[in-house]
């Protein structure tokens, strides 16, 4: 199995957010994790990742039998995990291209493979733009500075385009996404799904499942993962709401 | 155009509301100061030795002190020997004991004001302390305060009763070798406020003193000490107006607030002293200074000013963030109109770790006035992990006026995060345009522009001063837009 | 070898006066105008001297150890080579070497350059070219504004006249390499710069301050730059000196109706430096930017004071301040922007922020608005602190480790000034030797 993520318990400034998370994704997998706000998704990628602002309590996450705990974040993104941000920060001065040709030659190494140059990363990322959708005048720009809320979006899909990860977070990449965004984005993904790379989508609504198909829907309420199905019971919450999760939930924590 | 010049003219002839003059017989010392005034004031008031020689000790310091030169007002010096140090409405007996003894023709004046003495009459659980010229004539619901160890009372009170506390506290945040008026003040400061909230306790009600100039040739040095022991919260309102003379009044305040470890203090001003005429004529001179100090862990200052009135306003409401984790605000309206002059702002000075400080100012210049934003953020060494954030904004109305910025930023510690934004705007013709194609008439139009720039500082205010304040502004405001 | 007037030893005030009393002597053939600004020059210094820090122009850059130390004038330049990193020769540009403030003609790199402008060292100017000297020398820095123009008034001797007449474009460089060539400490050099771009001009004056020895000097240069009707000026100070070296400069232009002036100021050398930077907008549709990057290291102090004046309407300034301190540097930033009353739809922007990357490093900012008309759009933000934390993580949730992702956020810092320096060929060789000197170990520790 690629992740592994048992009895995670996590907080920041000693607020307790994550409750005891357990999940499992297998390679060439799509999940999702929906839930309502608060209740712990974007705390769960920012764990995953490394944030240093949070602090983990207690349980394990395995990223390939590698525990991703005690790595630092560019080690864990070295392994192959890549979080697309729910709010990309903006970095005036540091050059789009340069920062990730950066970043793709760190994974390189990490991967004992040999550095790409600058000619063929440009070619190579170009060709990535295209998918995108991705006017070239971006790879010049900096960091995310001054991009529209879309463009953020359709910046990090890039970027993991270029990186190729092993396992991709998207942390509610669909917000602020007008519709025909939405499917740039989402064909992006598409694209990049292989047998050997695993996808987590976490979103408030269902309209982006629409157009990436989880494999597994996973519902987070107040640090925990309640519940479990498949396509279907994203969409009984997108008709039903989350309201009836939480009842059964209580009930059967009562019972 | 047109129609913005009109309301501009309305702006600029608005009238001073509050500047009738009471006649009420008053017990002065003569004009000029010398040690002998001084204790003479001292002997009035049947003060403790420590508190005498501490007055002469200032005085000694303030002859060797300039008066300072810094600030972007321009005036003429006071000649502080014409200045009468101390007057006192003449009371029948000597301090009134209840409400009922204190002298009809104050309870009127009060009345005018729109500040009941009557308890009853205070529908909004306000807790108020009047103090005319020099000294406090008033004080409401002592009593319930009492219950709960709350001391509320006139300083002079404080000083007869409380002497230890008085001790222990006065000229701890603002020693009297601070600045010239501060100096000042100390040597002849005659009355104002003491509130003490002891340990735990939550003041139930807005804590209030208002202030008068009432007799010519008066200055009013009043002396405010407000100190929330550990736990407490305190909320504590003032506001002042005077008559409207054709010669310039001196009032030169000094405010403390002292917050231990987990305390809140509140301290909230609306400033309305008569302004002066059209033609700067008159007007109080309003060199005050005010200070609180965060003295616990976890402890909270919060200053809220609207400052509207006087000719001339020269004041900088602080907070040292001496506790870890203490927490700094200030949020101030400063209007100016006519040929007001007004330099203020704060000073924030972070000594403890995790301190945070917040700045919203918003100036307003209409008219010729002179508007100036005079700030100090400093990070000492040792404050790791400060934060500051400071907004200073700039409404200029009509042509003729002037607003300034003068932050001063300090940084020796390099985990602070100071960050500082100012702006400067005129009210649009195309906002103004947009709420009157809405069916708004001009001045309503212009109301709710103005109101909108200060709402992040009003909100701060209790319910009914804000109340009194948007009015405030709206009677200062009157047709002022171009 | 350098000749020297007499009583070296002579510190404080005197020395200054004495050298500028036997320099007024021994110019008495010169010119009235001349002798005026010098003896108003003298006279204004004479009777201010040093600021001190009870001054607020000055209250938090200290220039007591400069007011005493122990000084003495060139009368000739020593013999020097050009140090390595100074010479802009090589890339294309017309280079002017000056020694100990003396023009050194072996050194400079001499172009043809189009009809109609002159590039002419002042002391040879003031022979040949008095007329047009007489016309601009201190109308543009007024000969009381402050004691070191005053200084600089009663003691320049040589330094540069570049002076486009009406419609020269230029697209060479002209660069303007002051070195130091002392050995011991106590040098006084006084550089004076004339830049008159006359209207529909184009030019591009650089100014590098540098030095061959470890000697302790003091550099009082002065700039003054007139940029006429539609003429387009860009002014580039790279400042390079030794860390024992004082530099105080001034730099004072005056823009007519639709000229650009790109002020562009690199402080990275001297112990300490000070930096006023004055612009008077003094006609419409004028647009002007004013560049600064500054870094701090062991007990460095840069200071910049600037002043955008707009006075007449429609008119932009966009002012940018970065600096990085690191170890005990120290930075100083006063930025004023003064809008008249006539001075209507003034769209000035003001941004002033300084990196934190040591403990013991500290910043002093003053940003200041003083608006005084009403349909105006002014702007100004200062933020002090350390890396941003959130971008660190973004980068190193992308792969990169902690100090690369550091360092290439100081990179970045620092680039996001550069990047405006024009042409090309100095942004490169700027960007070159900043991002050698962020390179250096002690700017990238944590």
């Amino acid at each position: 199995m690629m992740l592994e993520i048992k009895d995670l318990r996590a907080s920041i400034n000693g607020r307790q957010i994550l409750k005891g998370i357990n999940l499992t994704i297998n390679d060439g997998e799509v999940h999702a994790i929906m839930g309502p706000n608060g209740s712990g998704k974007s705390t769960l990628s920012q764990v995953i990742a490394g944030h240093p602002a949070y602090e983990v309590e207690g349980g394990e996450v395995l990223f390939n039998g590698k525990n991703l705990l005690e790595l630092a974040p560019e080690e864990r993104a070295r392994e192959g995990v890549f979080l697309a941000f729910q709010y990309p920060v903006e970095i005036p001065g540091v050059n789009n291209l340069y920062f990730l040709r950066a970043a793709f030659n760190e994974i390189r190494k990490h991967r004992g493979l040999p550095e790409m140059d600058a000619v063929e990363f440009l070619k190579m990322s170009k060709e990535k733009a295209k998918l995108l959708e991705l006017d070239e005048s971006f790879l010049k720009r900096s960091v995310n500075e001054g991009f529209s809320g879309g463009e953020k979006k359709r910046n990090e899909i890039f970027q993991m385009a270029v990186l190729e990860p092993r396992m991709a977070v998207l942390d509610e990449t669909d917000s602020g996404l007008d519709i025909d965004a939405l499917k740039v984005v989402a064909a992006g993904v598409n694209t990049l799904r292989r047998p050997d790379n695993a996808t987590l989508v976490i979103t408030h609504y269902q309209r982006l499942l629409d157009y990436i198909i989880p494999d597994f829907v996973h519902v987070l309420a107040d640090g925990r993962i309640i519940k479990s199905g498949d396509k279907g019971l994203a969409l009984e919450l997108e008709s039903r709401g989350y309201d009836w999760v939480l009842e059964e939930d209580k009930s059967l924590s009562r019972a | 155009m047109s129609n913005s010049d009109q309301t501009i003219n309305d702006f600029v002839s608005d009238d001073y509301k509050y500047g009738f003059e009471t006649e009420i017989e008053s017990d002065q010392v003569p004009a000029g100061l010398d040690e002998g005034v001084i204790r003479t004031i001292s002997a009035k008031k049947g003060e403790p030795e420590f508190l005498l020689e501490w007055r002469l000790k200032a005085y000694r310091h303030w002859l060797t002190m300039e008066e300072p030169e810094w600030a972007n007002v321009h005036y003429a010096q006071p000649d502080f020997q014409k200045i009468i140090y101390y007057s006192s409405p003449k009371a029948k007996k000597n301090a009134p004991k209840s409400m009922d003894e204190v002298d009809p023709e104050l309870i009127k004046t009060y009345n005018k004001l729109g500040i009941p003495l009557k308890e009853q009459e205070w529908l909004a659980g306000v807790a108020v302390d009047a103090v005319f010229d020099s000294v406090s004539v008033a004080t409401t619901f002592k009593d319930k305060l009492a219950k709960l160890g709350i001391i509320f009372c006139s300083f002079s009170e404080a000083v007869r009763e409380h002497p230890e506390l008085v001790r222990k506290y006065v000229g701890t945040v603002v020693p009297h070798t601070d600045n010239y008026y501060a100096a000042l003040n100390t040597a002849v400061f005659t009355d104002g406020s003491f509130v003490y909230i002891p340990k735990g306790v939550r003041c139930p009600m807005e804590l209030s003193t208002y202030f008068r100039i009432n007799a010519r040739g008066t200055g009013q040095f009043e002396r405010t000490l407000v100190i929330a022991d550990e736990g407490a919260y305190v909320s504590y309102l003032e506001g002042c107006t005077a008559p409207q003379r054709d010669e310039n009044q001196l009032h030169a305040a000094v405010v403390e607030l002292i917050a231990l470890d987990n305390a809140e203090i509140k301290y909230s001003t609306v400033q309305n002293w008569y302004p002066g005429d059209k033609e700067g004529r008159g007007g109080i001179f309003n060199f005050v200074t005010k200070r609180g100090k965060c003295a616990g862990r976890n402890s909270k200052i919060s200053w809220t000013q609207v400052e509207t009135g006087s000719a001339i306003t020269w004041k900088y409401p602080g907070c040292i963030l001496q506790g870890d984790n203490s927490v700094g605000e200030f949020y101030s309206v400063a209007v100016t109109n006519n040929a007001q002059q007004a330099d203020t702002g704060t000073k924030m000075i972070h000594l403890g770790k995790n301190t945070r400080s917040t700045i919203v100012s918003k100036g307003i210049s209409a008219g010729r006035g002179q508007n100036s934003y005079r700030g100090q953020v400093k990070v000492a060494r040792g404050a790791e992990n400060a934060r500051n954030f400071s907004q200073c904004d700039s409404l200029l109305i009509g042509d003729k006026c002037g607003a300034h910025t003068f932050p001063y930023i300090e940084v020796d510690n390099p985990t602070a995060r100071v960050e500082h934004e100012a702006s400067t705007s005129k009210i649009g013709e195309d906002q103004i345009f947009y709420l009157n194609q809405r069916g708004m008439a001009t001045q309503d139009a212009i109301n709710m522009i103005v109101n909108g720039y200060c709402k992040e500082v009003f909100r701060q205010l209790p319910m009914e001063f804000a109340v009194e304040a948007q009015k405030l502004l709206g009677v200062s405001l009157d047709g002022s837009v171009g | 070898m350098t000749t020297e007037t007499q009583n070296p030893k002579t510190s404080g005030l005197e020395a200054y006066i004495t050298a500028a009393e036997a320099l007024e002597k021994s110019e008495s053939h010169s010119p009235g105008w001349l002798r005026q600004i010098r003896s108003a020059g003298l006279a204004h210094f004479a009777q201010r001297g040093f600021p001190t820090i009870r001054h607020e122009e000055w209250r938090y850059t200290n220039v007591a150890p400069l007011a005493e130390m122990p000084v003495r004038f060139p009368t000739s330049g020593a013999e020097v080579e050009i140090p390595e990193g100074c010479s802009m020769a090589g890339l294309g540009a017309m280079e002017l070497v000056f020694v100990d403030g003396f023009f050194a003609p072996s050194l400079s790199t001499l172009r043809s350059l189009p009809k109609g402008l002159t590039v002419e060292p002042l002391a040879s100017a003031l022979r040949n070219n008095a007329a047009l000297l007489e016309k601009h020398l201190t109308r543009y820095a007024p000969i009381g504004e402050n004691p070191f123009s005053a200084l600089n008034n009663a003691l320049f001797s040589d330094g540069c006249l570049v002076h486009a007449s009406k419609g020269v474009t230029c697209e060479v460089p002209i660069h303007l390499l002051f070195l130091s060539g002392a050995q011991r400490d106590g040098l006084c050099t006084q550089p004076r710069v004339l830049v008159v771009a006359e209207e529909n001009s184009r030019i591009c004056v650089m100014e590098t301050f540098a030095g061959v020895g470890e000697a302790s000097v003091f550099n009082n240069a002065l700039t003054e730059i007139s940029v006429a009707e539609h003429a387009r000026v860009e002014h580039i100070k790279l400042q390079l000196e030794n860390f024992r070296t004082y530099h105080i400069a001034l730099i004072e232009a005056r823009l007519g109706r639709g000229a650009w002036l790109g002020q562009h100021s690199i402080a990275l050398g001297s112990q300490l430096s000070r930096h006023n930077i004055h612009f008077s907008l003094d006609a419409e549709r004028i647009d002007c930017l004013l560049n600064g990057l500054y870094l701090s290291k062991g007990t460095q102090l840069h200071d910049h004071h600037t002043l955008v004046d707009h006075r007449k309407p429609h008119c932009s300034s966009h002012e940018f301040y970065h600096g990085i301190l690191t170890e005990k540097g120290r930075g100083v930033f006063n930025g004023k922007i003064f809008v008249r009353p006539d001075a209507q739809k003034t769209d000035a922007k003001q941004t002033n922020r300084a990196l934190l990357l040591s403990k013991d490093a500290s910043v002093d900012t003053k940003p200041q608005l003083e608006i005084f008309a009403d349909d105006v759009k002014c702007t100004h933000g200062a933020t002090i602190g350390e890396i941003n934390k959130e971008a660190l993580y973004y980068l190193r949730a992308r792969g990169i480790g902690a100090p690369e992702a550091r360092a290439m956020l100081t990179h970045a810092f620092a680039t996001e000034i550069i990047s405006r320096i024009k042409p090309d060929t100095i942004r490169d060789h700027v960007n070159a030797l900043v991002h050698a000197r962020i390179s250096q170990p002690e700017f990238s520790h944590a």
